[in-house]
């Protein structure tokens, strides 16, 4: 059944079931996210896709509230565009983003974010914490620098290779991503080595062996490919 | 005729990538001599960071004792500072021995730990300017008005923040083209 709800004062109708983001998505709206990943299931952790519901008080992230008959929904305001642009400074701020020196410079979403915000600088003390790069994997690598744990790849493990290698360690800005029990990604037995990891990752922490500076594209389109394959049999996108 | 902008620009703790797209301004580099009179710039031989600075273009992170004397002089005597390049807006490059530790850790581990013959940390009192603890972006430490991404700032983006500034007007630092960083 069809529900009717007005985002950004447009009046729009989306299926009963579908998530706002979806919604605004089918009819042009722009919500921006880094944790979503067509074809995987959403957690809401990024916290980008946050949106104003008239009536509440609390700002609910687009990609896991359903759409209901008659929401009154804004996107883009003044207060969300200031909180957008705070948890992508956050972002740079937490781990050791070094664009310059990235492999997947020029083709990373969190570099994309920052100017899709207006990021001309980030007003926190940087943390420098001191991380590793695992290069235990014989065709992969893990730099866990430039990881802003969105969880997408421990999820595309997870929900499409079906091998669930990868997890997160610890609580809060400490977490990690880890392979298995803990151990170097090259030890991890459950790891078939398929890539889907590598593909889902929005910046330069997981990439190919040999990338070098803006060389590593990911391809995270592939990822809804396989679904719709597998699930409703579209082989054509 | 009115009096020249007093333009500074000055190379603290960066690779001089920034000063080389600078100079990618090519044949505009003569219409902003029109109009600037270059007080202080790594390409021009004074010695001392003038008074009554109209603009100052600072690449580079605060990384020694050098840096941190003269960013509080350019910021007491300029009327705007720019964060020009990564390393002056974010720390970049030159900020990823942060991690590692404080100077004496770096100077080791460069020094020391990976040399094999007469390893030593080089030291010269008032000649080699001791590390500070941190490299850190330039508005971490001195209050900063207008910042250029970019590693480095692709001339254009030099230009359009420059052009903007010489019409008297506030730079737009909106979309891909102004605020990429790498």
């Amino acid at each position: 059944m069809a529900r009717t709800l007005t985002i950004n004062d447009q009046e729009i109708s989306a299926a009963e079931g579908q998530t706002l983001l979806e919604a605004a998505r089918d009819a042009g709206i722009y919500i921006p996210t880094l944790c979503h990943l067509d074809g995987l299931t959403d957690v809401g952790a990024c916290r980008l896709c946050l949106v104003e519901i008239v009536g509440s008080n609390k700002l609910m992230p687009a990609c896991t509230t359903r759409v209901q008959e008659g929401m009154v929904v804004y996107t883009d305001t003044p207060r969300l565009r200031a909180y957008r642009r705070q948890i992508v400074e956050l972002l740079f701020a937490e781990r050791n983003h070094v664009c310059a020196v990235c492999v997947a410079n020029g083709n990373c979403e969190l570099q994309n974010m920052g100017i899709v915000v207006g990021m001309d600088h980030v007003r926190y003390d940087y943390l420098f914490p001191k991380l590793g790069v695992d290069l235990s994997h014989e065709r992969f690598g893990m730099d866990h620098n430039r990881c802003i744990l969105c969880t997408r790849c421990v999820r595309a493990c997870d929900q499409i290779e079906g091998a669930h290698t990868l997890d997160v360690l610890g609580r809060g800005a400490h977490s990690m991503i880890v392979h298995d029990m803990n151990v170097p990604w090259g030890e991890a037995t459950t790891c078939t080595s398929c890539g889907k990891c590598v593909m889902a990752c929005p910046t330069g922490a997981l990439f190919k062996q040999g990338s070098t500076v803006a060389e590593m594209v990911h391809n995270a389109e592939k990822l809804a490919f396989l679904r719709a394959a597998r699930e409703r049999r579209v082989w054509n996108v | 005729m009115s009096e020249k902008i007093r333009f500074a620009s000055v190379w603290l703790g960066g690779c001089s990538g920034c000063h080389m797209s600078f100079l990618d301004l090519d044949e505009w580099l003569f219409d902003l001599a029109q109009a600037v009179e270059v007080v202080y710039s790594p390409v021009a031989d004074i010695k001392a960071f003038p008074e009554n600075v109209d603009v100052t273009l600072v690449e580079g992170a605060i990384a020694n004792q050098d840096h941190l004397e003269l960013i509080h002089t350019i910021r007491k005597n300029s009327k705007l500072v720019v964060s020009f390049g990564d390393c002056a807006v974010t720390g970049n490059v030159t900020a990823m021995r942060n991690p590692l530790g404080e100077a004496d850790v770096v100077l080791s581990r460069a020094y020391q730990d990976a040399q094999f013959l007469n390893p030593q940390i080089p030291h010269d009192d008032g000649i080699v300017p001791p590390l500070t603890a941190q490299a850190l972006p330039v508005h971490a430490v001195v209050p900063v008005d207008l910042y250029i991404p970019g590693c480095p700032p692709p001339a254009k983006r030099i230009r359009g923040v420059l052009q903007a500034l010489l019409e008297g007007q506030s730079p737009e630092m909106i979309g891909r083209e102004m605020l990429k960083f790498g």
